[in-house]
Protein backbone atom coordinates (compact mmCIF):
# COMPACT_ATOMS: atom_id res chain seq x y z
CA UNK A 1 0.00 0.00 0.00
CA UNK A 2 1.34 3.42 -1.02
CA UNK A 3 0.48 5.32 2.17
CA UNK A 4 2.65 8.28 1.21
CA UNK A 5 0.74 8.48 -2.08
CA UNK A 6 -2.64 8.53 -0.33
CA UNK A 7 -1.36 11.13 2.14
CA UNK A 8 0.04 13.29 -0.68
CA UNK A 9 -3.33 13.42 -2.49
CA UNK A 10 -5.24 13.89 0.75
CA UNK A 11 -3.04 16.73 2.00
CA UNK A 12 -2.98 18.39 -1.41
CA UNK A 13 -6.78 18.40 -1.53
CA UNK A 14 -7.16 19.55 2.07
CA UNK A 15 -4.67 22.35 1.42
CA UNK A 16 -7.07 23.73 -1.18
CA UNK A 17 -9.81 23.83 1.45
CA UNK A 18 -7.67 25.87 3.81
CA UNK A 19 -6.67 28.16 0.94
CA UNK A 20 -10.31 28.80 0.06
CA UNK A 21 -11.76 28.80 3.56
CA UNK A 22 -14.46 31.38 2.78
CA UNK A 23 -15.78 29.43 -0.18
CA UNK A 24 -15.28 25.91 1.20
CA UNK A 25 -16.45 26.29 4.78
CA UNK A 26 -17.72 29.77 5.69
CA UNK A 27 -20.11 30.11 2.75
CA UNK A 28 -22.06 26.83 3.23
CA UNK A 29 -22.18 27.37 7.01
CA UNK A 30 -23.60 30.86 6.48
CA UNK A 31 -26.19 29.78 3.93
CA UNK A 32 -27.37 26.90 6.16
CA UNK A 33 -27.52 29.30 9.13
CA UNK A 34 -29.95 31.43 7.11
CA UNK A 35 -32.27 28.41 6.91
CA UNK A 36 -32.08 28.09 10.71
CA UNK A 37 -32.93 31.76 11.12
CA UNK A 38 -35.80 31.78 8.61
CA UNK A 39 -37.34 28.33 9.12
CA UNK A 40 -36.16 27.66 12.64
CA UNK A 41 -36.21 30.86 14.66
CA UNK A 42 -38.66 32.99 12.62
CA UNK A 43 -41.28 30.77 10.90
CA UNK A 44 -40.58 27.69 13.07
CA UNK A 45 -41.79 29.40 16.23
CA UNK A 46 -45.27 29.71 14.66
CA UNK A 47 -45.40 26.05 13.61
CA UNK A 48 -46.42 23.08 15.68
CA UNK A 49 -44.17 20.21 16.74
CA UNK A 50 -43.60 17.29 14.37
CA UNK A 51 -43.38 13.85 16.01
CA UNK A 52 -42.90 15.67 19.32
CA UNK A 53 -39.94 17.68 18.04
CA UNK A 54 -40.04 21.47 17.63
CA UNK A 55 -39.95 22.52 13.96
CA UNK A 56 -36.64 24.37 14.36
CA UNK A 57 -34.98 21.26 15.78
CA UNK A 58 -36.80 18.94 13.33
CA UNK A 59 -35.15 20.53 10.24
CA UNK A 60 -31.58 20.33 11.61
CA UNK A 61 -30.80 16.78 10.36
CA UNK A 62 -32.33 17.55 6.95
CA UNK A 63 -30.37 20.77 6.58
CA UNK A 64 -27.13 19.09 7.60
CA UNK A 65 -27.86 16.37 5.03
CA UNK A 66 -28.58 19.02 2.39
CA UNK A 67 -25.17 20.61 2.99
CA UNK A 68 -23.44 17.26 3.39
CA UNK A 69 -24.75 15.84 0.11
CA UNK A 70 -24.09 18.91 -1.99
CA UNK A 71 -20.65 19.57 -0.50
CA UNK A 72 -19.54 15.92 -0.70
CA UNK A 73 -20.50 15.79 -4.36
CA UNK A 74 -19.06 19.20 -5.13
CA UNK A 75 -15.75 18.61 -3.29
CA UNK A 76 -15.09 15.19 -4.78
CA UNK A 77 -16.22 16.03 -8.30
CA UNK A 78 -14.13 19.20 -8.43
CA UNK A 79 -11.18 17.41 -6.81
CA UNK A 80 -10.84 14.93 -9.67
CA UNK A 81 -12.31 17.10 -12.46
CA UNK A 82 -9.80 19.93 -12.03
CA UNK A 83 -6.66 17.78 -12.56
CA UNK A 84 -8.36 16.36 -15.66
CA UNK A 85 -9.19 19.87 -16.85
CA UNK A 86 -5.75 21.35 -16.10
CA UNK A 87 -3.81 18.30 -17.27
CA UNK A 88 -2.16 17.60 -13.90
CA UNK A 89 -3.91 14.19 -13.82
CA UNK A 90 -0.88 12.85 -15.75
CA UNK A 91 1.07 12.85 -12.51
CA UNK A 92 -1.44 10.67 -10.67
CA UNK A 93 -1.81 8.30 -13.62
CA UNK A 94 1.94 7.87 -13.99
CA UNK A 95 2.58 7.39 -10.26
CA UNK A 96 2.76 4.00 -8.54
CA UNK A 97 -0.64 4.43 -6.92
CA UNK A 98 -3.48 1.95 -7.27
CA UNK A 99 -7.07 2.89 -8.08
CA UNK A 100 -7.97 2.29 -4.44
CA UNK A 101 -5.25 4.65 -3.25
CA UNK A 102 -6.28 7.38 -5.68
CA UNK A 103 -9.91 7.10 -4.57
CA UNK A 104 -8.89 6.97 -0.90
CA UNK A 105 -6.94 10.22 -1.30
CA UNK A 106 -9.54 12.20 -3.26
CA UNK A 107 -12.68 10.79 -1.65
CA UNK A 108 -11.10 10.79 1.81
CA UNK A 109 -10.33 14.50 1.50
CA UNK A 110 -13.76 15.35 0.06
CA UNK A 111 -15.54 13.38 2.79
CA UNK A 112 -13.35 14.95 5.52
CA UNK A 113 -14.27 18.44 4.34
CA UNK A 114 -17.97 17.55 4.31
CA UNK A 115 -17.81 16.00 7.78
CA UNK A 116 -16.05 19.09 9.17
CA UNK A 117 -18.71 21.21 7.51
CA UNK A 118 -21.54 19.07 8.87
CA UNK A 119 -20.19 19.33 12.39
CA UNK A 120 -19.72 23.09 12.03
CA UNK A 121 -23.34 23.44 10.89
CA UNK A 122 -24.42 21.36 13.87
CA UNK A 123 -22.52 23.67 16.20
CA UNK A 124 -23.90 26.76 14.47
CA UNK A 125 -27.47 25.44 14.82
CA UNK A 126 -27.04 25.57 18.59
CA UNK A 127 -27.05 29.39 18.36
CA UNK A 128 -30.55 29.41 16.87
CA UNK A 129 -32.43 26.34 18.11
CA UNK A 130 -32.26 23.78 20.90
CA UNK A 131 -31.78 20.19 19.88
CA UNK A 132 -30.70 16.88 21.30
CA UNK A 133 -28.84 13.90 19.90
CA UNK A 134 -30.32 10.68 21.23
CA UNK A 135 -27.86 8.39 19.44
CA UNK A 136 -24.59 10.37 19.02
CA UNK A 137 -22.60 7.33 17.91
CA UNK A 138 -25.07 6.54 15.13
CA UNK A 139 -25.25 10.22 14.22
CA UNK A 140 -21.50 10.14 13.54
CA UNK A 141 -21.80 6.81 11.68
CA UNK A 142 -24.52 8.16 9.38
CA UNK A 143 -22.63 11.41 8.90
CA UNK A 144 -19.46 9.60 7.85
CA UNK A 145 -21.27 6.98 5.76
CA UNK A 146 -23.25 9.59 3.85
CA UNK A 147 -20.20 11.82 3.34
CA UNK A 148 -18.14 8.91 2.00
CA UNK A 149 -20.93 7.54 -0.21
CA UNK A 150 -21.75 10.89 -1.79
CA UNK A 151 -18.09 11.78 -2.15
CA UNK A 152 -17.74 8.56 -4.16
CA UNK A 153 -20.74 9.66 -6.20
CA UNK A 154 -19.11 13.07 -6.69
CA UNK A 155 -15.90 11.37 -7.79
CA UNK A 156 -17.87 9.53 -10.48
CA UNK A 157 -19.44 12.80 -11.65
CA UNK A 158 -16.00 14.42 -11.76
CA UNK A 159 -14.70 11.62 -13.96
CA UNK A 160 -17.78 11.70 -16.19
CA UNK A 161 -17.95 15.48 -16.61
CA UNK A 162 -15.98 16.93 -19.47
CA UNK A 163 -17.02 20.53 -18.88
CA UNK A 164 -18.00 22.74 -15.96
CA UNK A 165 -21.71 22.62 -16.83
CA UNK A 166 -21.83 18.84 -16.48
CA UNK A 167 -20.02 19.18 -13.19
CA UNK A 168 -22.88 21.30 -11.84
CA UNK A 169 -25.87 19.74 -13.53
CA UNK A 170 -26.38 16.66 -11.32
CA UNK A 171 -25.92 18.43 -7.96
CA UNK A 172 -28.19 21.32 -8.99
CA UNK A 173 -30.81 19.56 -11.10
CA UNK A 174 -31.09 16.25 -9.27
CA UNK A 175 -29.56 16.21 -5.79
CA UNK A 176 -30.93 19.53 -4.53
CA UNK A 177 -34.54 18.81 -5.61
CA UNK A 178 -34.33 15.28 -4.19
CA UNK A 179 -33.09 16.67 -0.87
CA UNK A 180 -35.81 19.31 -0.67
CA UNK A 181 -38.41 16.65 -1.52
CA UNK A 182 -36.74 14.05 0.69
CA UNK A 183 -38.20 15.26 3.96
CA UNK A 184 -35.62 17.87 4.92
CA UNK A 185 -38.38 20.29 5.93
CA UNK A 186 -41.24 17.91 6.68
CA UNK A 187 -42.10 14.40 7.80
CA UNK A 188 -43.25 12.26 4.90
CA UNK A 189 -46.20 11.20 7.04
CA UNK A 190 -47.53 14.74 6.42
CA UNK A 191 -47.86 13.99 2.68
CA UNK A 192 -51.00 12.59 1.00
CA UNK A 193 -50.90 8.78 0.91
CA UNK A 194 -50.02 8.51 -2.78
CA UNK A 195 -47.06 10.89 -2.36
CA UNK A 196 -45.90 8.95 0.68
CA UNK A 197 -45.50 5.94 -1.63
CA UNK A 198 -43.91 7.90 -4.49
CA UNK A 199 -41.45 9.61 -2.17
CA UNK A 200 -40.02 6.22 -1.17
CA UNK A 201 -38.36 6.14 -4.60
CA UNK A 202 -36.31 9.14 -3.50
CA UNK A 203 -33.05 7.76 -2.01
CA UNK A 204 -32.49 10.91 0.02
CA UNK A 205 -35.57 10.07 2.11
CA UNK A 206 -33.65 7.18 3.65
CA UNK A 207 -30.62 9.31 4.42
CA UNK A 208 -32.60 12.03 6.14
CA UNK A 209 -34.84 9.58 7.95
CA UNK A 210 -31.96 7.61 9.46
CA UNK A 211 -30.05 10.75 10.34
CA UNK A 212 -33.12 12.24 12.04
CA UNK A 213 -33.56 8.98 13.96
CA UNK A 214 -30.01 9.43 15.34
CA UNK A 215 -31.06 12.86 16.63
CA UNK A 216 -34.56 12.31 17.95
CA UNK A 217 -35.24 8.59 17.85
CA UNK A 218 -38.02 9.00 15.29
CA UNK A 219 -37.83 7.90 11.66
CA UNK A 220 -40.07 8.16 8.59
CA UNK A 221 -38.99 4.76 7.29
CA UNK A 222 -37.68 1.59 8.86
CA UNK A 223 -34.11 2.10 10.09
CA UNK A 224 -32.83 -1.19 8.69
CA UNK A 225 -34.24 -0.29 5.27
CA UNK A 226 -32.54 3.11 5.44
CA UNK A 227 -29.18 1.60 6.30
CA UNK A 228 -29.64 -1.00 3.57
CA UNK A 229 -30.39 1.70 0.98
CA UNK A 230 -27.31 3.72 1.97
CA UNK A 231 -25.12 0.63 1.77
CA UNK A 232 -26.65 -0.31 -1.58
CA UNK A 233 -25.84 3.12 -3.00
CA UNK A 234 -22.33 2.86 -1.54
CA UNK A 235 -21.89 -0.49 -3.27
CA UNK A 236 -23.18 0.92 -6.57
CA UNK A 237 -20.70 3.78 -6.39
CA UNK A 238 -17.80 1.47 -5.54
CA UNK A 239 -18.68 -0.84 -8.43
CA UNK A 240 -18.87 2.07 -10.86
CA UNK A 241 -15.48 3.38 -9.71
CA UNK A 242 -13.97 -0.07 -9.99
CA UNK A 243 -15.28 -0.22 -13.59
CA UNK A 244 -13.92 3.29 -14.33
CA UNK A 245 -10.39 2.33 -13.29
CA UNK A 246 -10.59 -1.04 -14.96
CA UNK A 247 -11.55 0.45 -18.31
CA UNK A 248 -9.83 3.82 -17.93
CA UNK A 249 -13.17 5.51 -18.76
CA UNK A 250 -12.53 9.24 -19.34
CA UNK A 251 -9.24 9.17 -17.48
CA UNK A 252 -7.12 7.08 -19.80
CA UNK A 253 -7.33 6.93 -23.58
CA UNK B 1 24.05 -5.10 -20.36
CA UNK B 2 20.27 -5.50 -20.13
CA UNK B 3 18.32 -2.57 -21.57
CA UNK B 4 16.59 -0.34 -19.03
CA UNK B 5 13.48 -0.16 -21.22
CA UNK B 6 12.37 -2.95 -23.49
CA UNK B 7 9.35 -2.44 -25.75
CA UNK B 8 8.04 -5.31 -27.81
CA UNK B 9 5.31 -5.35 -30.42
CA UNK B 10 3.70 -2.22 -29.05
CA UNK B 11 0.53 -1.11 -30.78
CA UNK B 12 -2.11 1.48 -30.06
CA UNK B 13 -5.36 1.90 -31.92
CA UNK B 14 -7.73 4.53 -30.54
CA UNK B 15 -11.46 3.99 -30.22
CA UNK B 16 -12.10 5.92 -33.45
CA UNK B 17 -9.93 3.45 -35.36
CA UNK B 18 -6.83 5.65 -35.66
CA UNK B 19 -3.65 3.62 -35.29
CA UNK B 20 -1.13 5.72 -33.39
CA UNK B 21 1.49 3.01 -32.95
CA UNK B 22 2.07 -0.08 -35.02
CA UNK B 23 4.20 -2.97 -33.79
CA UNK B 24 6.97 -0.89 -32.23
CA UNK B 25 10.05 -2.69 -30.91
CA UNK B 26 12.57 -0.56 -29.05
CA UNK B 27 15.27 -1.00 -26.46
CA UNK B 28 16.71 1.88 -24.46
CA UNK B 29 20.15 1.32 -23.00
CA UNK B 30 21.02 2.23 -19.44
CA UNK B 31 22.55 5.68 -19.07
CA UNK B 32 22.06 6.88 -22.63
CA UNK B 33 20.29 9.91 -24.04
CA UNK B 34 17.84 8.67 -26.61
CA UNK B 35 16.12 11.17 -28.90
CA UNK B 36 12.83 10.20 -30.44
CA UNK B 37 12.19 12.26 -33.54
CA UNK B 38 9.10 12.45 -35.64
CA UNK B 39 6.67 14.89 -37.20
CA UNK B 40 3.49 15.99 -35.43
CA UNK B 41 1.12 13.08 -34.84
CA UNK B 42 3.84 10.50 -35.50
CA UNK B 43 3.17 8.72 -32.18
CA UNK B 44 5.98 10.07 -29.98
CA UNK B 45 3.78 11.26 -27.12
CA UNK B 46 1.57 8.16 -27.36
CA UNK B 47 4.64 5.97 -26.98
CA UNK B 48 5.85 7.90 -23.92
CA UNK B 49 2.36 8.00 -22.44
CA UNK B 50 1.99 4.23 -22.69
CA UNK B 51 5.35 3.58 -21.02
CA UNK B 52 4.40 5.97 -18.21
CA UNK B 53 0.95 4.45 -17.69
CA UNK B 54 -1.14 7.38 -18.92
CA UNK B 55 -2.45 5.62 -22.02
CA UNK B 56 -3.39 1.95 -22.31
CA UNK B 57 -1.66 -0.04 -25.02
CA UNK B 58 -3.73 -2.07 -27.48
CA UNK B 59 -1.04 -4.73 -27.75
CA UNK B 60 2.56 -5.45 -26.90
CA UNK B 61 4.59 -5.47 -23.73
CA UNK B 62 6.92 -3.05 -21.98
CA UNK B 63 9.46 -3.70 -19.25
CA UNK B 64 11.20 -0.94 -17.32
CA UNK B 65 14.35 -2.11 -15.57
CA UNK B 66 12.93 -5.62 -15.83
CA UNK B 67 9.52 -4.74 -14.39
CA UNK B 68 6.44 -5.23 -16.54
CA UNK B 69 4.43 -1.98 -16.69
CA UNK B 70 1.17 -3.89 -16.21
CA UNK B 71 1.79 -6.69 -13.74
CA UNK B 72 4.54 -4.86 -11.82
CA UNK B 73 3.36 -1.31 -12.38
CA UNK B 74 4.44 0.06 -9.00
CA UNK B 75 8.08 -0.92 -9.44
CA UNK B 76 8.07 0.02 -13.13
CA UNK B 77 6.61 3.49 -12.47
CA UNK B 78 9.01 4.09 -9.59
CA UNK B 79 11.80 3.95 -12.14
CA UNK B 80 10.29 6.70 -14.28
CA UNK B 81 10.02 10.47 -14.12
CA UNK B 82 7.95 12.27 -16.74
CA UNK B 83 8.13 15.86 -17.91
CA UNK B 84 5.10 16.27 -20.18
CA UNK B 85 4.92 18.50 -23.18
CA UNK B 86 2.34 20.85 -21.67
CA UNK B 87 3.19 22.81 -18.55
CA UNK B 88 0.44 21.64 -16.24
CA UNK B 89 0.66 22.50 -12.58
CA UNK B 90 -1.66 23.60 -9.83
CA UNK B 91 -1.19 27.33 -10.28
CA UNK B 92 -2.08 28.32 -6.72
CA UNK B 93 0.26 25.90 -4.96
CA UNK B 94 3.76 26.87 -3.92
CA UNK B 95 6.83 25.41 -5.61
CA UNK B 96 7.73 23.55 -2.43
CA UNK B 97 4.25 22.04 -2.01
CA UNK B 98 4.26 20.92 -5.64
CA UNK B 99 7.56 19.00 -5.42
CA UNK B 100 6.60 17.56 -2.03
CA UNK B 101 3.34 16.32 -3.54
CA UNK B 102 5.14 14.65 -6.43
CA UNK B 103 7.58 12.86 -4.13
CA UNK B 104 4.77 11.65 -1.88
CA UNK B 105 2.75 10.42 -4.82
CA UNK B 106 5.60 8.10 -5.74
CA UNK B 107 5.53 6.57 -2.27
CA UNK B 108 8.75 8.16 -1.07
CA UNK B 109 9.16 9.39 2.50
CA UNK B 110 9.69 13.15 2.90
CA UNK B 111 13.27 14.18 2.21
CA UNK B 112 13.57 17.98 2.39
CA UNK B 113 17.35 17.86 1.86
CA UNK B 114 16.98 15.99 -1.44
CA UNK B 115 14.20 18.30 -2.64
CA UNK B 116 16.33 21.31 -1.71
CA UNK B 117 19.21 19.89 -3.77
CA UNK B 118 16.94 19.43 -6.81
CA UNK B 119 15.49 22.92 -6.50
CA UNK B 120 18.95 24.44 -6.11
CA UNK B 121 20.22 22.55 -9.17
CA UNK B 122 17.33 23.97 -11.16
CA UNK B 123 17.74 27.49 -9.73
CA UNK B 124 14.33 27.35 -8.09
CA UNK B 125 15.32 27.31 -4.43
CA UNK B 126 14.82 31.07 -4.03
CA UNK B 127 11.29 30.63 -5.38
CA UNK B 128 10.30 27.71 -3.19
CA UNK B 129 7.65 29.67 -1.28
CA UNK B 130 6.27 31.41 -4.35
CA UNK B 131 2.99 30.39 -5.88
CA UNK B 132 3.45 28.67 -9.22
CA UNK B 133 1.26 31.23 -10.94
CA UNK B 134 3.91 33.89 -10.24
CA UNK B 135 6.73 31.98 -11.99
CA UNK B 136 7.96 32.75 -15.49
CA UNK B 137 7.45 30.20 -18.30
CA UNK B 138 11.04 29.00 -18.02
CA UNK B 139 10.76 28.55 -14.27
CA UNK B 140 7.54 26.60 -14.66
CA UNK B 141 9.26 24.28 -17.11
CA UNK B 142 12.12 23.78 -14.66
CA UNK B 143 9.55 23.10 -11.95
CA UNK B 144 8.08 20.35 -14.11
CA UNK B 145 11.54 18.81 -14.27
CA UNK B 146 11.98 19.19 -10.49
CA UNK B 147 8.66 17.41 -9.93
CA UNK B 148 9.72 14.60 -12.26
CA UNK B 149 13.03 14.24 -10.41
CA UNK B 150 11.54 14.49 -6.92
CA UNK B 151 11.46 10.70 -6.45
CA UNK B 152 14.96 10.17 -7.88
CA UNK B 153 13.96 8.17 -10.99
CA UNK B 154 16.44 6.15 -13.05
CA UNK B 155 14.68 7.04 -16.30
CA UNK B 156 13.54 10.51 -17.27
CA UNK B 157 11.15 11.16 -20.14
CA UNK B 158 11.30 14.66 -21.54
CA UNK B 159 8.48 15.31 -23.97
CA UNK B 160 9.47 18.35 -26.02
CA UNK B 161 11.43 19.84 -23.12
CA UNK B 162 12.48 23.04 -24.82
CA UNK B 163 9.37 23.78 -26.87
CA UNK B 164 8.79 27.52 -26.73
CA UNK B 165 11.74 28.37 -24.47
CA UNK B 166 14.33 30.98 -25.35
CA UNK B 167 17.81 30.15 -26.59
CA UNK B 168 19.53 30.83 -23.27
CA UNK B 169 17.17 28.63 -21.30
CA UNK B 170 17.47 25.92 -23.93
CA UNK B 171 21.24 25.90 -23.44
CA UNK B 172 20.69 25.69 -19.65
CA UNK B 173 18.33 22.76 -20.16
CA UNK B 174 20.81 20.94 -22.33
CA UNK B 175 23.46 21.49 -19.69
CA UNK B 176 21.15 20.15 -17.01
CA UNK B 177 20.23 17.09 -19.08
CA UNK B 178 23.92 16.32 -19.61
CA UNK B 179 24.40 16.63 -15.84
CA UNK B 180 21.58 14.15 -15.25
CA UNK B 181 23.11 11.75 -17.71
CA UNK B 182 26.43 12.03 -15.89
CA UNK B 183 24.65 11.14 -12.66
CA UNK B 184 23.44 7.90 -14.28
CA UNK B 185 19.91 8.85 -15.31
CA UNK B 186 18.71 7.46 -18.63
CA UNK B 187 17.01 10.14 -20.69
CA UNK B 188 14.49 9.75 -23.44
CA UNK B 189 13.54 12.96 -25.13
CA UNK B 190 11.18 13.77 -27.91
CA UNK B 191 11.83 16.91 -29.80
CA UNK B 192 10.94 18.92 -32.85
CA UNK B 193 14.28 20.66 -32.68
CA UNK B 194 16.60 18.40 -34.61
CA UNK B 195 19.60 20.37 -33.43
CA UNK B 196 18.60 19.36 -29.92
CA UNK B 197 18.95 15.70 -30.83
CA UNK B 198 22.12 16.44 -32.76
CA UNK B 199 23.55 18.24 -29.75
CA UNK B 200 22.49 15.85 -27.02
CA UNK B 201 21.56 12.36 -28.15
CA UNK B 202 23.68 9.24 -28.09
CA UNK B 203 21.13 7.41 -30.21
CA UNK B 204 18.27 8.57 -32.36
CA UNK B 205 14.98 6.92 -33.20
CA UNK B 206 12.75 8.21 -35.97
CA UNK B 207 9.06 7.50 -35.72
CA UNK B 208 6.59 8.22 -38.48
CA UNK B 209 2.94 7.24 -38.84
CA UNK B 210 3.25 5.14 -35.69
CA UNK B 211 6.13 3.07 -37.01
CA UNK B 212 9.71 3.21 -35.87
CA UNK B 213 11.48 3.97 -39.11
CA UNK B 214 14.97 3.56 -37.69
CA UNK B 215 17.01 3.45 -34.50
CA UNK B 216 20.67 4.24 -34.82
CA UNK B 217 23.69 5.67 -33.04
CA UNK B 218 23.63 9.35 -33.86
CA UNK B 219 27.17 9.36 -35.23
CA UNK B 220 26.60 6.22 -37.30
CA UNK B 221 23.34 7.63 -38.61
CA UNK B 222 24.97 10.80 -39.74
CA UNK B 223 27.73 8.83 -41.40
CA UNK B 224 25.43 6.27 -42.96
CA UNK B 225 22.63 8.50 -44.09
CA UNK B 226 24.46 11.76 -44.56
CA UNK B 227 25.49 13.33 -47.83
CA UNK B 228 28.42 15.60 -48.35
CA UNK B 229 28.71 18.45 -50.74
CA UNK B 230 31.84 19.72 -52.41
CA UNK B 231 31.32 23.28 -53.60
CA UNK B 232 33.66 24.92 -56.07
CA UNK B 233 33.67 28.70 -56.53
CA UNK B 234 34.32 29.47 -60.15
CA UNK B 235 36.19 32.55 -61.41
CA UNK B 236 34.21 32.41 -64.68
CA UNK B 237 30.47 31.73 -64.15
CA UNK B 238 29.00 28.91 -66.28
CA UNK B 239 25.77 29.19 -68.28
CA UNK B 240 25.02 25.48 -67.78
CA UNK B 241 26.71 22.27 -66.70
CA UNK B 242 29.05 21.24 -69.53
CA UNK B 243 28.08 18.11 -71.49
CA UNK B 244 31.35 16.45 -70.47
CA UNK B 245 30.20 16.53 -66.84
CA UNK B 246 26.48 15.94 -67.38
CA UNK B 247 26.54 12.37 -66.02
CA UNK B 248 27.90 13.51 -62.61
CA UNK B 249 25.70 14.46 -59.60
CA UNK B 250 26.25 18.17 -60.08
CA UNK B 251 24.21 21.29 -59.63
CA UNK B 252 24.93 24.86 -60.56
CA UNK B 253 24.05 27.88 -58.45
CA UNK B 254 21.62 30.43 -59.88
CA UNK B 255 24.31 32.87 -60.95
CA UNK B 256 26.51 30.07 -62.33
CA UNK B 257 29.41 30.92 -60.03
CA UNK B 258 29.25 27.80 -57.85
CA UNK B 259 29.38 24.17 -58.91
CA UNK B 260 28.21 21.68 -56.29
CA UNK B 261 29.17 18.01 -56.35
CA UNK B 262 27.20 15.65 -54.04
CA UNK B 263 28.65 12.43 -52.80
CA UNK B 264 27.81 9.69 -50.34
CA UNK B 265 29.98 9.68 -47.22
CA UNK B 266 29.47 5.97 -46.66
CA UNK B 267 30.72 5.13 -50.16
CA UNK B 268 34.32 3.93 -50.40
CA UNK B 269 34.77 5.72 -53.70
CA UNK B 270 33.40 9.21 -53.43
CA UNK B 271 34.30 9.99 -57.04
CA UNK B 272 35.97 13.25 -56.08
CA UNK B 273 39.26 12.42 -57.80
CA UNK B 274 37.47 11.49 -61.04
CA UNK B 275 35.35 14.67 -60.84
CA UNK B 276 38.42 16.87 -60.42
CA UNK B 277 40.22 15.10 -63.32
CA UNK B 278 37.26 15.64 -65.64
CA UNK B 279 36.93 19.22 -64.50
CA UNK B 280 40.56 19.77 -65.47
CA UNK B 281 40.03 18.02 -68.78
CA UNK B 282 37.08 20.31 -69.48
CA UNK B 283 39.36 23.28 -68.68
CA UNK B 284 37.14 24.54 -65.90
CA UNK B 285 39.12 26.39 -63.30
CA UNK B 286 38.04 27.11 -59.74
CA UNK B 287 39.02 29.72 -57.19
CA UNK B 288 38.43 27.79 -53.95
CA UNK B 289 36.47 24.87 -52.59
CA UNK B 290 34.77 23.75 -49.41
CA UNK B 291 32.82 20.73 -48.18
CA UNK B 292 29.64 20.55 -46.10
CA UNK B 293 28.09 17.56 -44.36
CA UNK B 294 24.30 17.19 -44.24
CA UNK B 295 22.72 17.84 -40.85
CA UNK B 296 20.53 15.49 -38.85
CA UNK B 297 17.63 17.68 -39.90
CA UNK B 298 18.23 16.94 -43.58
CA UNK B 299 18.56 13.23 -42.80
CA UNK B 300 15.32 13.36 -40.82
CA UNK B 301 13.45 15.20 -43.57
CA UNK B 302 14.72 12.74 -46.17
CA UNK B 303 13.65 9.80 -44.03
CA UNK B 304 10.18 11.16 -43.33
CA UNK B 305 9.63 12.28 -46.93
CA UNK B 306 10.97 8.97 -48.19
CA UNK B 307 8.52 7.08 -46.00
CA UNK B 308 5.70 9.36 -47.14
CA UNK B 309 6.54 8.76 -50.81
CA UNK B 310 6.58 5.01 -50.18
CA UNK B 311 3.16 5.20 -48.49
CA UNK B 312 1.74 7.24 -51.34
CA UNK B 313 3.08 4.81 -53.91
CA UNK B 314 1.69 1.89 -51.93
CA UNK B 315 -1.72 3.57 -51.68
CA UNK B 316 -1.69 4.39 -55.37
CA UNK B 317 -0.89 0.75 -56.22
CA UNK B 318 -3.67 -0.49 -53.96
CA UNK B 319 -6.14 1.94 -55.55
CA UNK B 320 -5.21 0.79 -59.04
CA UNK B 321 -5.60 -2.85 -58.08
Amino acid sequence: MNWYGIAAIYKFEMARTWRTLMQSIASPVLSTSLYFIVFGAAIGSRMGDIDGVSYGAFIIPGLIMLALLSESISNASFGIFFPKFSGTIYEVLSAPVSAFEVVAGYVGAAASKSIILGLLILLTARFFVDYEIVHPFWMIVFLVLTAVTFSLFGFIIGIWADDFQKLQIIPLMIITPLTFLGGAFYSISMLPEIWQKITLFNPVVYLISSFRWAFYGVADVNLGLSVGMILLFLLLCLTTIWWIFRTGYRIKT
Amino acid sequence: MKPIISIQGLGKTYAGGFTALNNVDLEIQRGEIFALLGPNGAGKTTLISIVCGIVNASQGSIRVNGFDIQSDYRKARNEIGLVPQEISTDAFETVWAAVKFSRGLFGKSPNPAYLEKILRQLSLWEKKDNKIITLSGGMKRRLMIAKALSHAPNVLFLDEPTAGVDVELRQDMWEMVRGLKDSGVTIILTTHYIEEAEEMADRVGVINHGELVLVEEKKTLMQKMGEKELSLNLPEPLQRIPDALADLPLSLSGDGSQLVYRFDVKSEDTGIAEFLRRLNAASIDFRDLHTRESSLEEIFVNLVHGARREREEQLSKETQE
